[in-house]
C-alpha cells in the first residue's frame, strides 16, 4: 500500500510525466482520429484538386470529366493562370507537388472508341449475318490504342494511387461498355425499346454484425479509438522504465534491496499503480469518444455496453505494457538507454501489431511477428468486442497471451536482477 | 561481548577483473563495537560491506550474523540490519517525511509508531522544521542527516554506513557522528567506512585497516597507534601500513 502511495506522489510530483501519462494520448487519439476520418467517409470533406488535359474534348472526355465532378472528391482544374493547361506543364506542377495528380485525355479518344466498337459490333453481327447487305464492304481501318496518361506526385502514398487509378479504370470500362450498348442499339436500330438494360446486374450489398439487434457501422472511431487507446496504454512503458533506472541511479534501489521486502512486493506497487494510470487512461480516452468527437464532427464511439469486456481487455493491456516497463527498466542502466528504447519498441509493436497497416496486407514474415506481439492481441482482443460482439469467452485466447506475456517479462527481470547480484 | 559477525575466507573477485577485489579474509566483529573498515580507495571496503549487506555475492567463504546466514535467512537478516549507503538513497521530489515514512514502512513499521520514530529522529538531526519540505532543495549535510534516519528508523541491531559524513559541514558531521553514538549506547552496532581518520580515531571502537582487498591490521585505535613506532595519530599508521603512493584507479 506504502509503495502504490510512493508511485503516486512520485507522479504527482512529475509535471512531465502527468503530461505524458494523460493529456499526450488524448491529443494523439483526438488528432489522429480526425485525421483518418476522411479516408472512413464515402464523401470526403475537402477535395483534392487535380489537373485535367482534355486533348480529346469529345463524349468520352465529357463524360470522365462529369464522373470526376460528380465523385465529390476531386476538384477538376483545366486552367493555370487563365491559361490551358497542357501536357508538360501538367507534369511539371505534379513533379514539383503543386498538385497531387494530372490526368492526360489523349486526341480522338472519343472519335477513335467509337470507330474501334463500330467495327467490333459489325463485326460481330456480320458473324449472325445481321450486317447490313447493302451497305459499300470497307476495310476495316487499323486503329491503335489509347493511353490515358496519369500523372502523380512522388510524394503521394501508394494506398491514395491504387485507389484513383480503380477509380479510374472502372469509369472507363463503363464508358466502354455503354458505348458498345449504344452503338448495339443503334445498330439494330432499336433506339427507342429497353432491349439493353444497362444497369449492373450484379450489385455488392456490404452487410454489418449485429449487437443486440442494431447494426454495427465500422467507423474511424470505432477503428481508431480502440488502436490508439493501446497504443497510449503502451507508451506507459517509457515513464515506468524511467522511473526504475532513476531509483538504481538515485540510490533508493539499493535501499529497497536491503529492506525485509521481497523484490516482487516492490514490483508488485509499481504494477498496480501504473495499471490504475492505465485505466484512467484508457477511460479518458473512452469519454473524449464518446463526448466529445461529436463536437469536433466525429461520430461518437458507440460502447453498446461493451464496456466492461472493453475495460477487461485494457487491463490485461495494461498487464502487458507493464511487464515490458519493468523489464526495460531493469536492464537499462541510464535513461538515455530506456526512454529512446522504450518509444522506439512502442512504435514498432504498433506497427507489427497492426495499428496502421492491417496483419492481412502485411508480408508473410511481419505477419508471423504480428501474430507474436502483444499490441496485435489487445487489437483484436478490442476489435472482437467493438466490431465483432465477441463475448468473455472469445477474448479469453486474447487476454490470456497478454497475461503471458506479463509473466514472462516479470520474470525475466527478476532473474536478471538476481543474476545481476552475483557479479 | 558476543560475536554478532563472523566472517570466515570471504574473498570477492568480480566478473572480468584481473585482481581480487576482496582476498579470503576472516574477521569476527563482537556485539556492541563501533567498528570502522579504513583504507585507501579501491581497499575493498565498499565491497565488503555490499557483501555483509545482500547487495552482492562472495565469490568464495561466508558469514554469518547472529548466527544466520543469507543463504537460509536472508528475510531475517534484513530485520536486524540497517544501511545507509554512500549516496543518497532518497527520493528528490519527496519531502524528507513522505520519505522516512516511506522506508520505515518497508521494514514493517506503521501507523503511530512509524510516525513518532520519524518525528523523533527529525527533531533529534534538527530537521523537523524541514519535514515537509523536498529533499532536492535540501543541502549536502541534511540529506545526509535523513539519509541516515531512512536506515535507522526500524532500530536495527546492526548497522552499516559508506562514508556517512563524506561531503558534510562539521556540524552536520557531529550531529550525525552524536546520533551514532547515542544509537551505540542504545545498542545497536556499527560498521562503518570513512576516510576521516581523526573521525574514526576518535568514534571507533575497533579499527581493520585494509588496503589492495587485505586486512593489514586490526584493533583499538590506541593499540593500533601504539604498535607502529613513532606514530603519532591514526592518519601516522595508515600512511605506515599502506604506503604514500596514490590510489587512482578506473
Amino acid at each position: 500500500m506504502m509503495s502504490v502511495k510512493k508511485e503516486f506522489l512520485l507522479l504527482r510530483r512529475d509535471f512531465g510525466g502527468l503530461v505524458i501519462l494523460f493529456i499526450m494520448p488524448l491529443v494523439l487519439i483526438i488528432t489522429v482520429t480526425l485525421i483518418q476520418d476522411s479516408t472512413f467517409k464515402k464523401v470526403s470533406d475537402s477535395k483534392i484538386p487535380i489537373l485535367l488535359v482534355d486533348a480529346d474534348r469529345g463524349t468520352v472526355s465529357q463524360s470522365i470529366l462529369k464522373n470526376l465532378e460528380g465523385s465529390n472528391a476531386f476538384s477538376i482544374v483545366t486552367q493555370i493562370n487563365n491559361t490551358p493547361v497542357t501536357e508538360e506543364v501538367a507534369q511539371e506542377a505534379v513533379l514539383k507537388g503543386k498538385y497531387q495528380m494530372a490526368i492526360i485525355i489523349p486526341e480522338n479518344l472519343s472519335k477513335d472508341l467509337q470507330l474501334k466498337i463500330d467495327q467490333n459490333v459489325e463485326k460481330i453481327l456480320g458473324s449472325f449475318g445481321l450486317s447490313d447487305t447493302l451497305a459499300k464492304k470497307t476495310e476495316p481501318k487499323i486503329i491503335s490504342e489509347k493511353e490515358v496518361k496519369l500523372y502523380f506526385d512522388p510524394a503521394v502514398q501508394p494506398t491514395f494511387k491504387n485507389a484513383v487509378m480503380s477509380s479510374i479504370d472502372k469509369m472507363i470500362a463503363q464508358i466502354e461498355s455503354s458505348s458498345i450498348y449504344a452503338t448495339f442499339k443503334d445498330q439494330l436500330g432499336d433506339e427507342n425499346s429497353n432491349t439493353f438494360e444497362q444497369k449492373s446486374f450484379i450489385t455488392f450489398k456490404e452487410i454489418m454484425p449485429r449487437a443486440n439487434n442494431q447494426e454495427i457501422i465500422p467507423n474511424s472511431v470505432q477503428h481508431n479509438v480502440p488502436a490508439w487507446s493501446l497504443f497510449a496504454i503502451f507508451f506507459i512503458v517509457i515513464p515506468l522504465s524511467i522511473n526504475i533506472v532513476k531509483e538504481k541511479t538515485q540510490g533508493t534501489f539499493v535501499r529497497l534491496r536491503t529492506n525485509p521486502v521481497s523484490n516482487a512486493v516492490v514490483l508488485a506497487g509499481k504494477t498496480i499503480t501504473y495499471l490504475i494510470i492505465c485505466m484512467i487512461q484508457f477511460y479518458m480516452m473512452i469519454a473524449v469518444a464518446i463526448f466529445l468527437f461529436p463536437h469536433l464532427g466525429l461520430p461518437p464511439l458507440n460502447v453498446a455496453g461493451n464496456l466492461t469486456l472493453l475495460s477487461i481487455v485494457a487491463l490485461f493491456a495494461g498487464f502487458a505494457a507493464i511487464g515490458f516497463g519493468i523489464l526495460l527498466g531493469t536492464v537499462a542502466k541510464t535513461q538515455e538507454q530506456s526512454a529512446p528504447f522504450g518509444a522506439t519498441s512502442v512504435i514498432i509493436l504498433a506497427a507489427l501489431g497492426g495499428v496502421w497497416v492491417p496483419v492481412f496486407a502485411m508480408p508473410k514474415i511481419m505477419q508471423f511477428f504480428a501474430r507474436i506481439s502483444p499490441m496485435n492481441w489487445g487489437l483484436n482482443g478490442f476489435y472482437d468486442v467493438f466490431l465483432r460482439n465477441a463475448g468473455l469467452f472469445d477474448i479469453l485466447p486474447e487476454i490470456a497471451l497478454l497475461f503471458l506475456f506479463f509473466v514472462i517479462t516479470i520474470s525475466i527481470a527478476l532473474m536478471y536482477e538476481k543474476k545481476k547480484r552475483t557479479v | 561481548m558476543q560475536s554478532l559477525i563472523e566472517i570466515s575466507q570471504l574473498s570477492k573477485k568480480y566478473k572480468d577483473a584481473e585482481m581480487y577485489s576482496l582476498h579470503p579474509l576472516d574477521l569476527s566483529i563482537q556485539e556492541g563495537e563501533i567498528y570502522g573498515l579504513l583504507g585507501p580507495n579501491g581497499a575493498g571496503k565498499t565491497t565488503l560491506i555490499s557483501m555483509l549487506c545482500g547487495l552482492i555475492k562472495p565469490t568464495s567463504g561466508s558469514f554469518t550474523i547472529r548466527q544466520l546466514s543469507y543463504a537460509k535467512n536472508a528475510f531475517d537478516i534484513k530485520k536486524i540490519i540497517g544501511v545507509v549507503p554512500q549516496e543518497y538513497a532518497l527520493y528528490p521530489t519527496l519531502t524528507a517525511r513522505e520519505n522516512l515514512l516511506y522506508f520505515g514502512s518497508m521494514y514493517g513499521l506503521k501507523n503511530k509508531h512509524l510516525k513518532d520514530s520519524v518525528d523523533e529522529s527529525l527533531a533529534y538531526l534538527g530537521l523537523i522544521k524541514f519535514a515537509d519540505k523536498k529533499i532536492e532543495t535540501f543541502s549536502g549535510g541534511m540529506k545526509r542527516r535523513v539519509n541516515l534516519i531512512a536506515g535507522i528508523l526500524h532500530h536495527p541491531k546492526v548497522l552499516f554506513l559508506d562514508e556517512p559524513t563524506v561531503g558534510v559541514d562539521v556540524q552536520s558531521k557531529n550531529a550525525i557522528i552524536d546520533y551514532l553514538k547515542l544509537l551505540n549506547t542504545q545498542g545497536t552496532t556499527i560498521i562503518y567506512t570513512s576516510h576521516h581518520l581523526t573521525e574514526a580515531q576518535d568514534f571507533c571502537t575497533q579499527i581493520a585497516i585494509l588496503d589492495r582487498g587485505k586486512i593489514y591490521a586490526q584493533g583499538t585505535p590506541s593499540n593500533l597507534i601504539a604498535n607502529v613506532p613513532e606514530a603519532r595519530n591514526l592518519e601516522d599508521v595508515f600512511i605506515s601500513l599502506t604506503g604514500k603512493e596514490l590510489r587512482d584507479d578506473v
